[in-house]
């Protein structure tokens, strides 16, 4: 059996769940993919899991409101080793990737972390993954009775969901005492279109000058484009941007159809976040900007020129 | 208390990668503690300073070499050295078995881990150390306190930031803007010369990969670097815009 755990969001099955069940079905493991949801008042996601999965398992109680690593993997653990799973898919969020190696150390499992493809040979599993800042790409297999892998976010292609809903199921979970205690929490809300998630991303940097003009340049941009909108650590740092926006090694990977870099300079740390995304536009007025050496497309100028230009043009 | 900060030599951010023979290859390129490591020495030193009594442990699992990156931690402040010498390389679930055995030898109560170091991009290390301790961990931490044995302190998680409280022991995975790792001084640097580094054996932990390697490749994309001169900034936008459009198809 393939075990996915399928994360959602305001009510919704996160994106990620169709990308692993998609990485599941690409396995020959017997047994087929269960799904296991976990959460409080999770029934429409339930549902929504029932068009990806062949089975379909409910963790649906208060204790689950909200997550915790130690009771997410030990949930996780528990299921899968009731269930014997071969392989256990998790999200490559960063909820995933923290709570996954308590899932591998509970299951004495190896570990394939946030992974960009995944082969099935003769019970060997073979995965490609980034390291060193995302600049090289490793090869790496595991082979044990059951494997834990995280997914990295955009590197499966989502399952379409059929029209015949999977069974559902109710589990009982022993789960521990929550240690780990939260006091407060700061959720940033854009209405905007989710950083991972996005076609276009527009990314701003130091070079757009003060907070405000993030909001004019960055954020006009992005509005006209439909993209959503990603910010380097040093706006971030500034407080001129919530971290939920920022792109790199100490924040979100993105991999878009287009990134547009606003006023960036490159850092391998930035790079690292987006260095993958198909095209890459960038804006600044140092020619011998790092950026511009991995740009498909830019224009060495000031971006409180050249920006409204653009949104100007995209108007017209 | 003791507190333990986990280390890893890492390539200088400002190093290009270079493959050979199927490895990164490091040797003849400079090699530095890992940035992320840095914040967890630094706020263990934070800590102490605030008044924590407090012993600070830095500890290593790698090649002869990695000597430097400890000797780094000690002339930072920390009290000893760890150096478990091994050309192994492991993966975090496996290093992590190493590590719980040291912080149980010890009696550690604190752990310090980078949040995700620069070699291998793993952010598994911390995690897979707290559950072989049966402790709780606080990940992505950018800031921190201690408060008699509980822990104070704000961490990332999938959307925005979290404050939270945990007991001791525990483990701490580190974030950039935890703090400003301070340099070591010049007698800090002699003083650390004479700080001791027990030197230890990867086969008294009993500790082997489970994942196999089979090879890397650095797959560098060709970018079409279309530059254009922005001194006609109206002009140079409009042809831009139409290559996007046009060219590269990626905007409506
Ligand atoms: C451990 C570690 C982790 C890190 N993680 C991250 C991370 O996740 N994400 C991240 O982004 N950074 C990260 N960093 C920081 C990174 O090293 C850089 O400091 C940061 O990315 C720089 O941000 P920036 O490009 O906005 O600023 P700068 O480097 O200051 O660049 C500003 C750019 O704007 C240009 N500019 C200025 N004015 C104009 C104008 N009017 N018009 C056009 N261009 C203009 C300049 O030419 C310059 O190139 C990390 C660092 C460390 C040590």
């Amino acid at each position: 059996m393939i075990l996915i755990v399928a994360e959602h969001a305001n009510g919704k099955l996160s994106k990620s769940a169709y990308e692993l069940a998609s990485a599941a079905r690409g396995l020959k493991r017997e047994g087929g993919v269960t799904a296991l949801v976990l959460g409080s008042g999770v029934a429409s996601v339930a549902a929504s899991a029932a068009l990806i999965a062949d089975q379909v398992l409910v963790g649906d109680s208060a204790e689950l409101a909200q997550y915790d690593a130690e009771v997410w993997s030990a949930a996780v653990a528990q299921i899968a080793a009731e269930g014997e799973a071969e392989v256990v898919l998790i999200a490559g969020s960063r909820s995933g990737r923290e709570y996954s190696p308590r899932v591998a150390v509970k299951l004495d499992a190896p570990l394939l972390e946030d992974v960009m493809s995944l082969k099935d040979e003769g019970g060997v599993l073979h995965a490609e993954h980034y390291t060193f800042l995302t600049r090289v790409t490793e090869r790496v297999e595991a082979k044990a009775p059951v494997v834990v892998v995280t997914v990295k976010a955009g590197a499966f292609a989502p399952a379409v969901p059929g029209t015949t809903a999977a069974e559902q199921f109710d589990v009982d979970l022993e789960l521990p005492k929550r240690r780990l205690v939260v006091t407060g929490s700061t959720k940033e809300k854009t209405g905007r279109i989710a950083l991972i998630e996005a076609d276009i991303v527009v990314s701003g940097g130091r070079g757009v000058g003060t907070p405000e003009g993030f909001v004019q340049l960055v954020e006009g941009l992005a509005d006209q484009l439909g993209a959503a909108v990603g910010a380097t650590r040093a706006v971030v740092d500034a407080g001129w941007r919530p971290y939920s926006e920022q792109v790199g090694q100490t924040g979100k990977t993105v991999q878009p159809k287009a990134y547009i870099a606003v006023g960036i300079s490159g850092a391998v740390q930035h790079l690292s976040g987006m260095n993958k995304s198909k095209c890459i536009v960038a804006i600044n007025k140092d020619g011998d900007a790092p950026i511009f050496k991995i740009a498909d497309y830019g224009i060495v100028g000031d971006v409180k020129e050249i920006v409204p230009a653009m949104i100007q043009e995209l108007r017209k | 208390m003791r507190i333990l900060t986990l280390i890893r030599q890492v390539l200088d951010a400002e190093e290009s990668v270079r493959v050979r023979n199927g490895a990164v290859e490091l040797e003849g390129s400079k090699l530095v503690m890992d940035t992320m490591d840095e914040y967890g020495v630094e706020e263990a030193l934070r800590l102490r300073e605030a008044g924590a009594e407090a012993e600070i442990v830095a500890v290593s699992v790698g090649p002869a070499r990695a000597e430097e990156a400890l000797r780094t931690a000690l002339a930072m402040g920390a009290d000893r050295g760890i150096h478990v010498v091994t050309d192994v390389s492991l993966d975090a679930i496996a290093l992590s078995a190493v590590m719980a055995q040291i912080a149980k030898a010890e009696g550690a109560e604190l752990i310090f881990c980078g949040g995700q170091e620069a070699d291998w991009d793993s952010q598994a290390l911390g995690a897979a150390t707290a559950e072989r301790l049966g402790w709780p961990q606080a990940t992505w931490t950018s800031a921190l306190e201690l408060k008699g044995s509980t822990l104070v302190g704000k961490h990332e998680a999938d959307e925005g930031s979290e404050s939270f409280e945990v007991v001791l022991p525990a483990v701490v995975t580190t974030q950039q803007g935890l703090n400003e790792p301070r340099y070591p001084t010049l007698p800090n640097i002699m003083k650390s010369k004479k700080k001791e580094i027990r030197k230890e054996t990867l086969e008294a932990y009993g500790a082997a990969p489970k994942v196999k390697v089979n090879g890397v490749e650095i797959q560098v994309k060709e970018r079409l670097k279309k530059i254009l001169d922005g001194k006609d900034a109206a002009g140079a936008a409009a042809q831009l815009v139409k290559m996007l459009r046009e060219d590269a198809g990626v905007i409506a």
